[in-house]
């Protein structure tokens, strides 16, 4: 079995943010991490093929400094990697799910494809679905729990108000993950070392005939989400404190 | 010159038989453009009067997808078919479970680029604004697609009436479902609830609750706030609440118009996911807790003694 797991390489987000200008932001400070939600996919994938054989690859589309990433990747237990560089952190998730199925066309056949159910930094939450349509696979996102049977693939995901659903749909089929699948293992010290001889395969985001002028998405500006001064805290005894944050949410803030 | 009205497309979302309170929001997003209500229901004309109300100038009842294991496959390339059958120039919806979902598939199938979660929304200008970096930022982003598909983050855009006709009318959709994936069940354990994206009022709790027992005790007060609870990482680490209800990194994006931190120190990670409520009320023993430095109001004191106190108040 061959499983490819799409991973972003994302500032850390505990990290705050510096807005630089109008519309971009200082990274010279920021931490860069696997994206969160793709180490779930990471862990399902590697204990997959654990189980069942087969090789596990890796693709990231972004710039140089992702490689940081894709070792953390393939220290997880990744057999290889693919590396799409572009020259910036684009934006546009329909670039970004061509150039991984024009790099997957070029890998040859994938069973089944993993990714997080989305990225922590621009929060778009649409490129598994973007992927699969250019693929002609089913997609189901937000998912946290997976089984399979031959080439039947059974997946849990969340659907609002806590409830959730059970999908089945045939492999080749790309699952979008979140937390509560599995626990991401931590790399051992051997696993590190083992993951700086594996193979990184570079390609470069022209040639493979994507255009990043094509992208339809521009940011015009970014601020910072305005931080409250402090809490007026309320005086007095739990009687009195909750008799005056009820009339305050009441009277005040007309929030009740 | 009059300003151009864009033919916008708002997809309904139905909750026993009533229109949701998101969808109102979502409506008057919408405001000042010729508004299509595209309703999931055989028959929509129910909710004429509330529809019109709130500004809606076609209620369009779309046949065939009352089944609540439809496929979004099958969805999405029926609400396709409605775009081209009404020249619709945009697209809006609410940014929860279903709807970020329902809106990915629509933007895939079309190749246009959608903006998620948006906070505000500019249709005319092919713009809106939306959280970035996990809620730290909002950035204000603008697209060149033909159809401008855009989902609100519920409660972000208060609903304002604005009277309008809500003529009537019905549409069947020839689209055929590719038949890739099929919904085999329906789990629905924590059945009732409010969700928890889309509660106008959620309380949250901590490491601080020791217990998944003691989350009853925000249970209570949430009903009778008429909201939903919620969770600090910490707390769905230690396993005292499902993930399902985590607020913050990794975890849901709330916007309620009141938000309650009980037994919550305030990281970073629990601040990027609601940040953007009205008011912050934090409920914490440690008089130095961060969360404190950046909320509206807050009660130093044992929350198992703070919490049931304000539930009688309620």
């Amino acid at each position: 079995m061959k499983i490819f797991v799409c991973v972003k390489h994302v500032p850390d987000t505990a990290n705050n943010i510096t807005v630089a200008g109008e519309d971009a932001y200082d990274d010279s400070d920021v931490k860069f991490i696997i994206n969160p939600y793709d180490e779930y996919a990471l862990e399902e994938a590697v204990s997959i093929v654990e189980e069942k054989g087969g090789e596990v690859v890796v693709i990231v589309v972004g710039k140089d400094a992702a490689s940081t990433t894709i070792r953390s990747a393939l220290a997880m237990g990744v057999d290889r990697a693919i590396h799409i560089k572009t020259d910036s952190q684009f934006l546009d998730s329909s670039l970004t799910a061509k150039a991984l199925k024009a790099a997957m066309d070029e890998d040859g056949f994938g069973d089944l494809i993993f990714t997080g159910k989305g990225s922590v930094d621009t929060e778009g939450f649409q490129t598994p679905y973007r992927l699969a349509h250019a693929l002609g696979v089913p997609v189901v996102n937000d998912v946290s729990d997976v089984s399979l049977e031959d080439d039947r693939v059974r997946v849990t995901s969340e659907i609002g108000c806590g409830a959730k659903q059970v999908v089945e749909m045939n492999s080749p089929c790309v699952i979008g993950v979140t937390k509560g699948l599995n626990e991401p293992r931590y790399p051992k010290v051997m696993q590190v070392m083992k993951a700086k001889k594996k193979e990184i395969k570079e390609i470069v985001l022209s040639d493979l005939g994507i255009d990043v002028d094509e992208g339809k998405i521009f940011m015009e500006k970014l601020v910072l989400v305005p931080e409250r001064s402090g809490a007026k805290l309320l005086e007095g005894s739990v009687d009195d404190q909750v008799t005056e944050l009820v009339r305050v949410l009441k009277e005040d803030e007309k929030v009740l | 010159m009059a300003q151009t009205v864009n033919r916008t497309g708002v997809l309904i979302e139905i909750e026993n038989h009533q229109v949701k309170e998101t969808s109102l929001g979502v409506l008057t997003a919408a405001a000042g453009q010729e508004i299509y209500a595209l309703v999931p229901l055989d028959d929509a004309s129910g909710l004429k009067e509330k529809l019109a109300e709130y500004g809606v100038d076609h209620i369009v009842s779309i046949k065939g997808v009352e089944d609540d294991k439809i496929s979004p496959d099958l969805l999405a390339r029926i609400l396709v078919t409605a775009v081209k059958e009404y020249g619709l120039d945009a697209l809006l919806g609410t940014a929860g479970a279903a709807g970020k979902d329902l809106f990915a598939r629509i933007g895939a199938i079309l190749d246009e680029p959608l903006l998620s979660d948006c906070v505000q929304v500019d249709i005319p200008g092919k713009k809106a604004v939306k959280s970035h970096f996990s809620g730290k930022t909002f950035a204000t982003l603008r697209v060149t697609g033909i159809l401008f598909l855009c989902t609100v983050r519920p409660n972000a855009i208060e609903a304002v009436t604005a009277p309008a006709e809500g003529q009537l009318m019905t549409f069947e959709s020839d689209a055929q479902d590719p038949g890739w994936m099929k919904i085999v069940e329906l789990k629905k354990e924590s059945g009732g609830k409010r969700d928890l994206i889309e509660a106008p009022i959620v309380i949250s709790g901590g490491r601080a609750l020791k217990t998944a027992r003691n989350f009853e005790m925000l249970d209570a007060c949430a009903d009778k706030l008429g909201g939903a609870v919620g969770a600090s990482r910490a707390a769905v680490d230690a396993g005292y609440a499902p993930h399902t209800i985590q607020v913050g990194q990794t975890g849901k994006t709330v916007s309620p118009r009141l938000y309650i931190a009980c037994g919550i120190s305030g990281a970073v990670q629990h601040f990027a996911g609601m940040k953007t409520s009205k008011v912050i009320v934090a409920i914490n023993e440690d008089k130095d807790a961060p969360i404190f430095s950046k909320c509206d109001y807050g009660i130093v004191g044992n929350i198992f003694d703070v919490v049931p106190a304000l539930t009688q108040k309620l």
